[in-house]
C-alpha cells in the first residue's frame, strides 16, 4: 500500500506541473498513467506538431514541452506509476482507496484527476465477434512474439507498429499483411522493406481490404476481408493483429460517483473540487463556466487543486503562501539553498 | 447561413445552419447532434469526428490535406467517402450538405 498527501491520475502536462505545485508547497505525491510514457495527449496525438499558446514559450512541440516540464520536476522525487489505469476510487475513513489494473493499491486524502480525455486504449475491430478471441489470437499489442513461431498471422493496419511487426515477424511466421489503402504512413525505409519482402513472397501484402468477419468456434480459423470493390477473400490465419493507434476512452472514472457531464467532471473554480470532498478534477477533464481547453488553464487550475490539497494533507498546519523568487523555504525544496 | 443535415445512427436527420467558418464538426458539436466526439477538438489528431460524406457532396469538397488521410487509417469502418468533419469548412457553397455519423467513433 502506497501512502501519498496527494495522488495524480494522468501524466500528461497538467498532471506534470500539477505534481510541481504539490511538491513546492511541500506535499509528496504520486502519479499513474494508462500509458507507458509520460507526456499524455502531447506525447500521444501529437509530439510533432508546434504549439504556439504556452505562456512565454513562443513555440514549442508536444514533446518539447513535455520534456521541459519533465526538466521542472528534476529538483523533486516523484514516482510515477505508467501503463496503470486507475480502476477503482473509494472512501476509507477519512482517506481515498485507489486500486490500478496492476493492483498498486494508495491510500491518500487527495485525488487529482489531471486524465484529459480518459485514457488512451488501443482502437479496436469493428466486427463484434473479435472480443471473444481477444488477448489468445487476437491483440492489439505484441507481449510474447514467441508465440507466433511457425504460425500464420495477419496483421492489420498501416502504420509503423504494423509495418514494424509486419517486418520482424515475417522471419518466422507466415504473415498477411491487411490495409484499407494502397499508401502506407510509416517510415519510408521500412514501407519499403515491406515491399521488398511482398516480392520475395515473405509477406502476403492485401492493400485496399478491410476485415468484415472472423471464423472459428473456440480458436480463430480464419478472416474474411473485402476490398473497395466488394470482392471478399478467406484467408486461414491462427492469430490476428490489429494496429489503429490508441483512443480515449472515460473507462472506470464514469463509476467514481462523481458529476459527469459530456464526458467532462464538474468542479467549483476556487479548489477545483469535484462533488467529492478531496477529489479534484484539473485540465481538459475538468468543467465550470467559462472553462478553456488550453494548457495554460490546466496550469492554473493545478496550482490551486495543489493548495486545496494542502488543508486535507496537513490539518494541523497553516498553507502560507510564497514566492519561488523570495522564500528560503521553497528555494531549498527546489535544492537551491542549503 | 448554409444549412448541414447530420444523419444520425439511427437515421433521424438533423439539418441546422451552421455558420461560414466553422467546420463540420464545430456545428455538430455546438448543436449537440450525437456521436461525433472530437476528443482533440479539432487537431486533425485523434479520428473521433469521422463521417460519411453523401456521394453527391464528397467530390464537391475541397480534397484532403496531407495526414487527414493517416487518421482515417484509425477511424472506425473507414470507407471511401470517409472525411474527418473537422477538416470540413463551412461555406455558402455547403449549404444542404449531407453527412451521416458513423455508429461508433472508435
Amino acid at each position: 500500500m502506497n501512502k501519498t498527501d496527494a495522488l495524480i491520475i494522468g501524466a500528461g502536462p497538467t498532471g506534470l506541473f500539477t505534481a510541481h505545485q504539490l511538491k513546492l508547497i511541500g506535499l509528496d505525491c504520486q502519479i499513474v498513467d494508462n500509458l507507458d510514457k509520460i507526456g499524455g495527449q502531447c506525447i500521444e496525438l501529437y509530439p510533432d506538431k508546434p504549439i504556439y499558446d504556452i505562456p512565454a514559450v513562443p513555440e514549442c512541440t508536444g514533446e518539447e514541452l513535455t520534456n521541459n516540464l519533465i526538466n521542472q520536476l528534476k529538483p523533486f522525487e516523484i514516482k510515477f506509476h505508467l501503463s496503470e489505469r486507475v480502476d477503482e476510487v473509494k472512501k476509507e475513513n477519512d482517506q481515498w482507496f485507489i486500486k490500478t489494473s496492476k493492483g498498486t493499491t494508495f491510500l491518500t486524502p487527495n485525488v487529482i484527476i489531471a486524465g484529459g480525455v480518459g485514457s488512451f486504449e488501443p482502437r479496436k475491430f469493428p466486427v463484434k465477434d473479435c472480443e471473444k478471441f481477444e488477448n489468445k489470437f487476437i491483440f492489439y499489442s505484441v507481449k510474447n512474439k514467441k508465440i507466433f513461431e511457425g504460425k500464420s498471422v495477419t496483421i492489420f493496419g498501416g502504420g509503423d507498429s504494423a509495418l514494424d511487426w509486419a517486418v520482424e515477424l515475417s522471419k518466422n511466421s507466415k504473415v498477411n499483411l491487411v490495409h484499407r489503402r494502397e499508401e502506407f504512413r510509416g517510415a519510408q525505409a521500412t514501407v519499403n522493406q515491406v515491399h521488398e519482402l511482398a516480392k520475395e513472397g515473405k509477406i502476403n501484402l492485401l492493400t485496399k481490404y478491410q476485415m468484415i468477419a472472423i471464423k472459428g468456434d473456440q480458436q480463430l480459423e480464419s478472416i474474411d476481408i473485402k476490398n473497395d470493390d466488394k470482392e471478399v477473400k478467406n484467408l486461414k490465419t491462427d492469430y490476428a493483429l490489429g494496429f489503429f493507434g490508441l483512443i480515449m476512452q472515460l473507462g472506470p472514472i464514469a463509476n467514481w460517483g462523481l458529476n459527469i457531464d459530456k464526458k467532462t467532471i464538474s468542479v467549483d473554480t476556487e479548489k477545483f473540487e469535484t462533488n467529492q470532498k478531496g477529489i479534484y478534477a484539473v485540465g481538459d477533464i475538468c468543467n465550470y463556466p467559462g472553462k478553456l481547453k488550453l494548457i495554460l488553464s490546466g496550469f492554473h487550475e493545478g496550482a490551486l487543486a495543489a493548495r486545496a490539497c494542502f488543508k486535507l494533507a496537513r490539518p494541523n498546519e497553516k498553507y502560507r503562501f510564497e514566492f519561488t523568487t523570495t522564500s528560503s523555504n521553497l528555494l531549498k525544496r527546489l535544492g537551491k539553498k542549503e | 447561413m448554409p444549412k448541414i443535415t447530420y444523419i444520425t445512427n439511427d437515421n433521424q436527420n438533423h439539418t441546422i445552419e451552421v455558420q461560414n467558418g466553422l467546420t463540420v464538426m464545430e456545428g455538430a458539436v455546438q448543436n449537440d447532434i450525437p456521436g461525433i466526439d472530437a476528443d482533440c477538438g479539432g487537431g486533425m489528431a485523434c479520428a473521433t469526428c469521422h463521417v460519411y460524406v453523401n456521394e453527391d457532396w464528397f467530390d464537391k469538397l475541397p480534397t484532403k490535406e496531407d495526414g487527414e488521410e493517416d487518421m482515417l487509417d484509425m477511424a472506425f469502418e473507414p470507407k471511401k467517402n470517409s472525411r474527418l468533419s473537422c477538416q470540413i469548412v463551412v461555406s455558402d457553397d455547403l449549404d444542404g450538405l449531407t453527412v451521416s455519423i458513423p455508429s461508433r467513433q472508435g
